[in-house]
């Protein structure tokens, strides 16, 4: 319990420290986000891989409102919890180039997001839940409209009230839950416990869904997405990427699908034919784009929607549904590893270049074949290659696509292929060819940025060799989870 | 009653200093007596004594009391060099400011309708001065005139609805009336009917809930800032408590006759008041708008009435005024500075005086009904309270129309901290600092932990 607390308030409080540390913020944020990695990791070393809640942290908060501070960590929790801490000191080491002006201000805010996302992957209290979804949207709000480019008011504004419609709905489903729960409270298992029928549950799916689609993005849900990620400065883009939309994810898993299986059932169809529709629309105008963070940031949305297309299709198919589930799980370790790892080469040359135009770009392997190197294997890592971590998640993805609809996997798949062309044929104009003017000047990666990149690679392949600890560690939480899905099914029919 | 005693002994006391040019001991004279009557109030907690059968101190009433006079305590706060730049005659405001707050108490802590309209009448009284004090000011002249005439109007409302509940029941007593609701529910006298909705009318022109809100924009820009803010905050909360002690006490039997016109009106106000605020150009309007606007959430708590009605009023009229005092104070400081209270003068506030700039987002952030600050978990127990009764329409229409004040909130926001501006340092007095960080801290601090004022009533 005491280490849980830590994990959710070490950021926060180093957030404050950081909020008044003036010049030094990079430095000590650095320290404590990597404080935070190491507690994570201890706690993962700590965890016992099975399908219990663990570390559980369960305090009155609202006593008046049944409303009660209570977190814990299973394997799918762990999962996300060592993707927040594990990426949060990335983004702030690879943000060391940077001159960001009030610094304090832009790392206080990168922890105290953490802290939200950790709530939001931790709790076990709907209400809670809620408080970290938002907790995680303001500062990263802040980050993107004061720090990011040109038009980001506008741009940020939309993306705000979209995020904040679906949480508000979202927010209207707790209360109805809240209201249907006998025992007038918030906790997870109560609501799982619930027995509503099927009108209501294709509500609260509803309610719920759209907050996470929006989050996600899911087609028609995305239109806030390629230009967010665009406009937002660096650090803001990785954290969005790389993390906040793992906040959609797992809202499906942890709350969407144990919660409300019929209404999920029931609209799974149509949630299935919009992830897979997003996946196509997302590989086709990733085709077109001639700035390569628009590419990256659309190939995200393709990539999100098979995850979300690999779930829909398993969640109800109980033990044959683990492998479609477990894809999910890696997959979202890994899009967020490689999704950072875009980005950030793609501001390295920004930063060199003052462009990401493709192009206007060429030639760069000869002049920084570091960076070649590195890129290629974030791009091979992108688009799964085996050996690399893409491969294990998007392939039992597919599989899990594959059990409900052959058709559905042949058109994901396609689109796979898609992205290969897509994303290699992007690191051929960039990396590749003649150098021209503008990229002869360009110096090859240094001091953090060789960290940085190193470390990136390092996980792309060693996830990609051996991913067998981390399927271990959501495993058994998964088939609970699943068996849980399929129990309440039968047993309302 | 040792509350209205001391509040109108200060007020005297403070009109004689004023008399004596004693302008320097008026501000801390007036804390005193504030003070005074704020420890009368936590030491009457609990005692629910009745007096005269005119008025009755119990918990609800001390609470709204407490949350008054701490309001009016921050404004007094907000007078450092705001009325000596104005005015010769400043006891004049204190005292008024002072007599309004008085008739405010009674309103909170009515027995018998005749003192309701007493309070009434000594508060409006009070802010039709205060509103046109300006006396060469053309735009307080005429919010003063506006605000005295629909004022008169809506007491004629209330008073024929008095007339007729009387004609109906026999008494002014609230209990009575409740009393006689109860017995004969099935043969209720046909007046009584329009003396409800009479007096619905008139307690939504003093609230400045739609259609019967024009009044307000007018006023509210035309008189003074620190009495629009007087106004908009603590008279609000004030009117609210009236609305509820009448309509969550004595009118409860009649819910369901009286929830209709209700809804109607609640649909109203949100709409007109977020939508009206969203093309505002002038920071001043715009809050005079979300005062609407936040009177249509306030109403929800006589949707549907439990026994948390009461409590959710309070934590959202805390969570309402304190982050209103703010915007205000800012609004004041910025106006002293720009001469203008358009959105513009507010850009690239937060380069300069980030203590400004972070407690003005606080407060748009609690007033958009964001997580972790009052705003939001006053929205919160107002949505809940109206889920109670599966209102699900009535409460996706509230949640649409948050999302618009979201967008102009955020406006605010955006030109604080993204826009470039004229880099103006702000010269914030230190009276104006205690009251920024005050009411942050009162609104952070309801946000995280509300329990604290959960179980007042």
């Amino acid at each position: 319990m005491e280490q849980l607390l830590l994990l959710i308030f070490l950021p926060l409080v180093g957030a404050l420290i950081t909020a008044f540390s003036g010049k030094s913020a990079k430095i000590v944020s650095t320290v404590i986000s990597v404080a935070s990695l190491g507690l994570a990791v201890f706690i993962a070393c700590n965890f016992i891989p099975n399908a219990s809640t663990q570390f559980e942290a369960n305090l009155p908060w609202i006593a008046d409102l049944g409303i009660r501070f209570h977190a814990g960590i299973d394997g799918i929790s762990m999962l996300v919890v060592l993707l927040t801490n594990l990426l949060v000191p990335i983004i702030i080491l690879s943000s060391y180039k940077h001159d960001y002006k009030n610094p304090s201000a832009f790392y206080a805010l990168i922890l105290f997001m953490q802290a939200g996302l950790l709530l939001v992957f931790t709790a076990m209290d709907a209400f809670l839940f809620y408080i970290g979804w938002e907790a995680a949207l303001i500062p990263i709000y802040f980050i993107c409209a004061f720090w990011g480019g040109k038009d980001r008011v506008r741009i940020n504004m939309k993306f705000f009230v979209y995020t904040i419609a679906g949480s508000l709905f979202m927010l209207m489903g707790i209360i109805y839950l809240y209201l249907q729960n006998p025992a007038h409270n918030f906790d997870i298992q109560a609501f799982y416990a619930l027995n509503l029928d099927g009108a209501q549950q294709g509500w609260i799916f509803w309610a719920f869904f759209i907050a996470f689609a929006i989050k996600m993005p899911i087609f028609p849900f995305h239109t806030w997405q390629p230009d967010t990620y665009t406009v937002a400065p660096t650090q803001g883009t990785m954290l969005l990427s790389g993390i906040m939309l793992k906040m959609g994810i797992y809202g499906v898993i942890r709350w969407l699908l144990p919660i409300v299986p019929t209404g999920v059932q029931d609209w799974s169809c149509l949630a299935m034919v919009l992830s897979i529709i997003g996946i196509v629309y997302a590989s086709v105008i990733a085709f077109t784009q001639k700035d390569a963070k628009r590419l990256v940031a659309y190939s995200s949305i393709a990539h999100v929607g098979l995850i979300a297309a690999g779930i829909f299709a398993s969640f109800n198919l109980g033990n044959l549904g683990v492998q479609g589930m477990q894809g999910a799980m890696v997959q979202m370790l890994s899009h967020g590893i490689n999704v950072v790892g875009l980005f950030f080469v793609l501001d390295i040359i920004f930063s060199r270049l003052k462009t990401n135009k493709i192009e206007e770009l060429g030639g760069i392997a000869k002049v920084a074949p570091q960076l070649a190197i590195a890129f290629l294997i974030i791009v091979l890592g992108t688009v799964a290659l085996p050996g690399t971590n893409g491969f294990i998640g998007e392939f039992l993805l597919l599989m899990g696509v594959y059990n409900y609809s052959i058709w559905a996997a042949a058109i994901a798949g396609l689109t796979i292929i898609f992205g290969a062309v897509y994303m290699l044929r992007m690191y051929q104009n960039v990396m590749l060819g003649k150098t021209n003017e503008l990229t002869l000047t360009f110096t090859d990666i240094q001091g953090t940025e060789k960290l940085v990149l190193y470390i990136i690679c390092a996980l792309i392949v060693i996830l990609g060799v051996y991913p067998k600890p981390l399927l271990h560690l959501t495993e058994a939480s998964v088939q609970h989870l699943l068996e849980q899905v399929n129990q309440k099914l039968t047993s309302v029919k | 009653m040792n509350i209205i005693i001391t509040i109108s002994i200060t007020a005297f006391i403070v009109l004689y200093a004023g008399l004596f040019k004693a302008n320097k001991a008026l501000l801390p004279l007036t804390v005193v007596g504030l003070l005074t009557a704020l420890g009368f109030t936590f030491a009457s907690w609990n005692g629910n004594a009745v007096h005269f059968g005119m008025m009755q101190t119990d918990n609800f009433a001390l609470a709204f009391s407490g949350v008054c006079i701490i309001g009016t305590l921050l404004i007094f706060l907000l007078t450092q060099n705001y009325f000596h730049a104005k005015s010769d005659n400043i006891a004049e405001y204190y005292t008024l400011i002072l007599f309004a707050l008085a008739g405010m108490i009674m309103m909170v802590s009515y027995k018998n309708m005749a003192m309701l309209f007493v309070g009434l009448e000594i508060m409006s009284v009070s802010l039709y001065i205060l509103a046109g004090i300006r006396k060469k000011d053309f735009a307080s002249n005429e919010a003063s005139l506006k605000y005295f005439l629909m004022g008169a109007f809506s007491t004629g409302f209330l008073l024929f609805g008095i007339t007729l509940i009387y004609g109906g029941t026999g008494s002014f007593d609230l209990d009575k009336i409740q009393a006689y609701l109860v017995d004969n529910s099935k043969a209720i006298s046909p007046i009584f009917y329009p003396g409800v909705i009479l007096m619905m009318i008139g307690l939504c022109f003093k609230v400045g809930a739609a259609p019967f809100h024009f009044w307000t924009p007018d006023v509210y820009e035309g008189s003074p800032t620190l009495i629009t803010t007087f106004m908009s905050t603590v008279v609000k909360t004030a009117g609210f408590a009236a609305f509820l002690r009448l309509f969550a006490g004595a009118f409860a039997p009649l819910h369901d006759f009286y929830v209709i016109p209700l809804m109607v009106i609640v649909c109203l106000t949100l709409f007109i008041g977020n939508v009206t605020a969203l093309f505002q150009k002038n920071f001043k309007r715009m809050l005079a708008y979300s005062s609407i606007s936040h009177a249509g959430y306030l109403l929800f708590s006589l949707i549907v009435l439990t026994k948390n009605s009461e409590s959710n009023v309070l934590v959202y009229a805390a969570a309402y005024t304190f982050a209103s005092i703010i915007a205000f104070a800012v609004l004041i400081l910025v106006k002293q500075k720009t001469g203008s209270d358009s959105f513009e003068s507010f850009n690239g506030l937060g380069k300069k005086n980030p203590l400004v700039a972070l407690s003005l987002t606080v407060a748009m952030l609690s007033l958009a009904g964001i997580p972790l600050t009052a705003g939001f978990i006053g929205k919160y127990l107002m949505f809940l309270n109206v889920m109670g009764e599966y209102h699900t329409i009535l409460v996706g229409f509230a949640i649409l129309n948050a999302l618009v004040g979201f967008y102009y909130y955020f406006k605010v926001i955006v030109a604080v901290w993204f826009k470039d501006g004229a880099d103006t340092e702000l010269s914030t007095p230190s009276q104006y600092k205690v009251v920024l960080l005050v009411s942050v801290a009162i609104t952070l601090i309801l946000g995280i932990y509300p329990a604290i004022i959960l179980n007042l009533i």
